[in-house]
């Protein structure tokens, strides 16, 4: 079962990122392979042209009946613009999971925690730059421990064409192995306020 | 018509008045048209073209808009619809693909089919839609008491253009060909052999087939532009024709009292839709592919 | 009878709600689409045309919805199950083939996914605003039954309800689906084909000599038959007599017309389709409807926890309204709370339906999103002073 009655996600970033994917995903994981419900919105027109996508996806172990994300409790960024038109929304106390390569962040927010990752740069360490979005939700998996790592898994397995699964599947794994290992630092090193990341542990 | 030539598969009732009754809803005459009124010779060509065509006419469909040539579908006793004003055509194009057995013959005016339902009519032709178009053309709308039409010649009267009508006219033979018809036929009332001929051809022809059959409307055209009644009307086609086949659809422009090209201008052989799908699918799906069976009739 | 297995995609599906809907058409046995491009509602027939070349059916864009709204018509007449998509500008450009279909009695169904109008008003977001288009935006006086679901699994399961209420009373009916509902995912499961139910198409089984094309059954719905089956039957958008010949008088127009209407009645109070809960104890009920009663839902399970005896009214067959059920309801609630995404169009049926024996509460919402439950609670808050 899921861990809690009510998670409010946002994901967003460019078009061509694989942000709808990286939601359908969640939900699907949540929804079909982990028994709870799901509810995934994305924003269409105007608002998603422009190179920009996003979408919203509510996560309950109820049936869900308000459609839409009013305040996130966990935003998924992948992009400066995306950062900067949704961050002021995040619930305080919230998390923020950014593509560390792609999104500069001065000051986060009050009581949020945030976690970088270069998902882009694992992502061609695998020979495909597109699979980024399932690195990144490799990586959402294993920070937010919401949700089942191997309904996750199957969720992925489930979304993507045949041809297509093998390369995922390793995305999305080393996407949950860099989230992992990260988690493990922290427990060794305590928390920290700026963005919690390998490299700038490093 | 020399009756006494024909070969009739059809049982005539003893007490008929002419040999094709068998092919309309004696019930339901009189018709509502006006004496000298071409669109029954049309008719009349067409049950000789199914006679000669040998059609199974439980298998013919006619499909019809509004007008005065829209009522024919009331007449002709086979799978009748009588449709919205200007959408016999995309009406004609859900029922062939749904039973691709039936042949599809759309019956209308010329307004119906080109001003309402013009853009429908160059979808089908690009389309190369195995139906076939029969346009009655009077000129004029008549059933609303002769308003100007796009094909209405310039300079004539109508209750719209009280002082002549300025616009150029549609020549719908090359709007036919330019568009993709398989076929594209004119004639008059007057030539009802080569009518009911060319009509007995694309009932045997697949792909979008056009025939224009220019009529006329004594009440409404001809009075208003004194030109006479329905036998006026006989002497001018006969007059002004010209048999033309294979004529250039671009010079056979209509004029209100000029030459007349008639023929038959365009017959050529063009994949139609249903060819043209299957090979798509049969290519890009390979044995994915499942024909399809749009009825939801079970036991048929 | 069955629903054909080479349709039914059985399993469980993280769907949108127009792609739900598709699987919906194709479950209740169309195999035939006609369709025109317009937001938000493009997609059921996105997924049909990549769908269907491998079930066995037809699905061609049209050149507008003119086209597409009559194709289907001419596809039900070949003997298909057919329906079409549209939402805004092209549902009003539908308009006169719905009457068509109504007066035909041709069963086919139209998708309407609502967005914000009038005109293209908003493409992308929600609205309800074509309730009342959907009941009265042809020429005179006819009958539909118009559907509401309020998720993509409700899409799939009503878009079956909605094929098989249009076979068995022969008319057009209205899949009133919302760019919310359309463009939400949500878990959808898919039956075996053996566990949906398909309602036949009620072929005549008279033969052609004693056929009479509009001769009315006990149920006031004539049986139908399919072009090239022999029977050389006449269609007509005029007045038509029980042979469907045209018939242009006061008495065939009078028995006709009120026979299209009243075909329906039994949809409208016993066999409608409605949603409630707590309304024995009700003191204010919320009648709602598509997207908003979810979020209504969300307004009285607080105003519950408030101490307010609320109730819920959810319709699901919209048209024909359940107006004897609110009229029952009325004799014995303070009042009724209406929220939709439209400026006040069902509000008007309750109010006919309540007749003054409750008050009726309109809260009204221009479209473009959805209700802020709060503003639904504080009326019933109010409502319930």
């Amino acid at each position: 079962m899921l861990q809690r009655v009510l998670t409010e996600i946002r994901i967003a970033g460019f078009g061509g990122q694989g942000v709808i994917l990286a939601a359908a995903v969640i939900g699907k994981a949540a929804a079909i392979f982990q028994g709870g419900y799901a509810t995934m919105t994305q924003s269409f027109g105007p608002e998603a042209r422009g190179g920009s996508s996003s979408a919203q996806v509510i996560l309950s172990t109820e049936p869900i009946l308000y459609p839409y994300v009013t305040q996130p409790d966990i935003l998924v960024v992948m992009s400066q613009e995306a950062y900067t038109r949704f961050a002021p929304q995040l619930k305080p106390g919230g998390v923020l999971i950014m593509e560390q390569d792609l999104v500069r962040v001065d000051k986060i927010p009050n009581g949020v925690r945030a976690f970088g990752v270069p998902a882009t740069r694992l992502a061609e360490q695998l020979g495909r730059k597109v699979v980024l979005n399932i690195v990144m939700t490799g990586f959402f998996t294993a920070v937010t421990n919401l949700l089942d790592a191997d309904a996750v898994r199957q969720a992925v397995d489930d979304s993507v064409p045949p041809a297509m699964k093998k390369l995922n599947l390793q995305a999305f794994d080393k996407g949950l192995e860099y989230g992992s290992m990260l988690m493990t630092r922290l427990a060794e090193n305590g928390d920290s306020e700026g963005v919690l990341t390998l490299e700038v542990e490093a | 018509m020399n009756e006494t030539t024909l070969e009739i598969p059809y049982e005539i009732p003893e007490d008929a008045h002419n040999p094709v009754e068998p092919f309309l809803r004696m019930e339901r005459m009189p018709h509502i048209w006006c004496p000298g009124c071409g669109i029954g010779t049309t008719v009349n060509c067409f049950t000789r073209a199914l006679l000669d065509s040998k059609a199974n006419l439980d298998k013919v469909a006619i499909v019809s808009g509004i007008g005065c040539t829209g009522r024919v579908a009331g007449y002709a006793r086979l799978d009748s619809f009588h449709t919205t004003h200007g959408r016999a055509i995309p009406f004609a194009t859900g029922l062939k693909l749904a039973n691709p057995e039936l042949q599809v013959v759309v019956y209308s005016g010329d307004g119906d089919l080109f001003a309402i339902g013009g853009n429908h009519f160059i979808h089908a032709a690009r389309r190369n839609m195995d139906i076939k178009v029969v346009c009655v053309n009077n000129m004029i709308y008549a059933m609303t008491g002769g308003q100007t039409a796009p094909t209405t010649p310039a300079t004539s009267i109508s209750s719209t253009a009280p002082y002549g009508v300025a616009e150029p006219t549609f020549n719908l033979a090359q709007l036919a060909e330019a568009a993709g018809a398989s076929y594209v036929a004119r004639w008059t009332t007057y030539h009802v052999k080569q009518l009911a001929r060319s009509m007995q051809e694309v009932l045997n022809k697949k792909g979008f087939c056009f025939i224009e059959v220019l009529s006329p409307c004594p009440t409404l055209y001809q009075r208003r532009n004194k030109m006479g009644d329905g036998l006026d009307a006989m002497k001018y086609y006969k007059q002004a024709s010209k048999v033309r086949n294979g004529a250039p659809t671009g010079e056979c422009t209509l004029s209100k009292t000029g030459e007349i090209v008639v023929g038959k201008f365009v017959d050529r052989e063009r994949p139609d839709y249903f060819e043209l799908q299957r090979a798509q699918f049969v290519q890009t799906l390979g044995e994915r592919y499942a024909e399809p069976e749009v009825s939801c009739c079970s036991e048929c | 009878m069955h629903a054909d297995p080479k349709g039914v995609l059985t399993g469980v599906h993280f769907l949108d709600g127009d792609h739900a809907c598709c699987e919906g058409t194709l479950a209740a046995g169309a195999r035939f689409a006609a369709g025109y491009p317009i937001t938000p509602s493009t997609e059921v027939v996105e997924r049909f045309a990549a769908r269907i070349p491998t079930v066995g059916g037809v699905f061609i864009q049209m050149e507008d919805e003119l086209a597409a709204s009559i194709a289907i018509q001419g596809a039900v007449w070949g003997g298909a199950k057919a329906f079409t998509v549209t939402s805004g500008p092209g549902y009003s450009l539908m308009m006169e083939h719905i009457g068509l279909a109504a007066m035909t009695e041709a069963p086919c169904v139209f998708v309407n996914v609502q967005r914000g109008g009038p005109s293209t008003g908003l493409p992308t977001l929600p609205a309800q605003a074509d309730m009342m288009q959907a009941r009265w935006g042809s020429h005179g006086d006819y009958g539909i039954i118009a559907l509401c679901p309020n998720s993509p699994q409700e899409c799939f399961d009503l878009t079956i309800e909605g094929f098989n209420l249009a076979e068995e009373f022969r008319v057009p009916v209205m899949m009133m689906l919302d760019e919310c509902v359309g463009h939400m995912t949500e878990k959808v499961v898919i039956p075996p084909a053996d566990q949906i139910e398909v309602t036949p198409r009620r072929f005549t089984k008279k033969p052609p000599a004693e056929y009479r094309p509009y001769q009315p059954a006990a149920d006031l719905v004539p049986d139908m038959v399919k072009a090239g089956d022999g029977y050389r039957f006449h269609i007509t958008g005029l007045t038509h007599d029980e042979r469907g010949y045209p018939s242009m008088n006061v008495e065939t127009q009078d028995r006709l017309v009120r026979r299209l209407q009243d075909k329906l009645k039994p949809l409208a109070d016993g066999r409608s389709l409605c949603e409630t809960a707590d309304l024995d104890d009700a003191e204010v009920v919320v009648v709602s409807y598509g997207i908003t009663s979810r979020v209504a839902q969300r307004a009285l399970q607080q105003a519950r926890k408030q101490g307010i005896r609320a109730g819920k009214f959810r319709i699901i067959s919209a048209w024909p309204f359940p107006a004897g059920r609110i009229r029952e309801l009325a004799g014995r609630v303070k009042a009724f709370v209406v929220p939709e995404l439209n400026m006040g169009q069902m509000v008007l049926e309750v109010e006919r339906a309540a007749a003054g024996k409750a008050n009726v509460i309109s809260i009204p919402h221009a479209g473009g999103t959805v209700h802020n439950p709060d503003v639904i609670l504080k009326a019933i808050v109010e409502a319930a002073r």
